[in-house]
């Protein structure tokens, strides 16, 4: 059985902690894709203001870790996005997937992102070092990444 | 009664994170909500006169401007999504 955690919260995270969370009391696992994402710099950014919709986005971040489970095989995953205002450097989203072997944790992680860049309702907004401070735009090339792996299913 | 939430530049421009209000007669999908929001004008009239630019939930789950609408659901309107 594998097991998903799945937080949206403004605090940090541990990506060794959480990823010790996965491992205690199996012996099956052979081993953990792991992603996290920072807030990048240049054109002035100086922060990024994450909002989300409670309650829809837990339930999709849950399916999407639950349909990597199933696709994947994996033991376990991990999924936790920050929300608030982060600065430049800080980290913004983690995403852990056990499994027996190497392809399964690193695809598995590939797919969590994809996914969750397109469909759990996050939205980030730039704020510029001159006070200036804009609503990201999607891109199309998110899109196109999350397609290759057809439909979500669970 | 119907809940409304807007979010991020939608509830900007809109001055209003939502509303709650009885499912207003003859609305039956969420095609006709877009109409009724339109109707009022305004920041209403701009936003809702582009739904190429706006998804929708309801309920919390992703939905088509053909998905039928209840009292008692809570519709979502939101930009095109940008987390991870």
């Amino acid at each position: 059985m594998s097991c998903v955690t799945v937080r949206v919260q403004a605090d940090t995270f541990d990506a060794t902690h959480e990823t010790a969370l996965l491992l205690r009391r199996r012996d099956d696992v052979g081993g953990v894709g792991a992603f996290t994402g920072i807030v990048r710099g240049g054109g002035g950014l100086v922060a990024l203001e994450l909002e989300h919709y409670p309650g829809m986005t837990e339930s999709m971040m849950r399916q999407i870790a639950e349909s990597a489970c199933t696709r994947f095989g994996l033991t376990g995953c991990t999924v936790i996005h920050r929300v608030g205002r982060l600065e430049v450097g800080m980290p913004i989203v983690l995403v852990l997937c056990a499994a027996a072997h190497r392809k399964a944790a690193l695809e598995g992680t590939e797919f969590m992102m994809d996914w969750l860049k397109t469909s759990a309702p996050f939205w980030k907004r730039e704020e510029f070092s001159n006070g200036r401070s804009e609503w990201v735009q999607p891109r199309a090339q998110d899109d196109a990444a999350t397609a290759r792996w057809g439909t979500l299913g669970t | 009664m119907l809940r409304i939430l807007y979010f991020a530049w939608l509830r900007d421009q809109l001055g209003c994170p939502g509303e709650t209000l009885p499912l207003p007669q003859g609305v039956r999908s969420v095609q006709d909500l877009i109409d009724r929001l339109r109707a009022r004008g305004g920041a209403y009239g701009e936003i809702f006169a582009r739904p190429e630019l706006i998804r929708v939930a309801v309920n919390h789950s992703f939905a088509t401007v053909d998905a039928p609408v209840a009292a008692n659901d809570e519709i979502a309107f939101f930009p095109p999504v940008t987390g991870g």
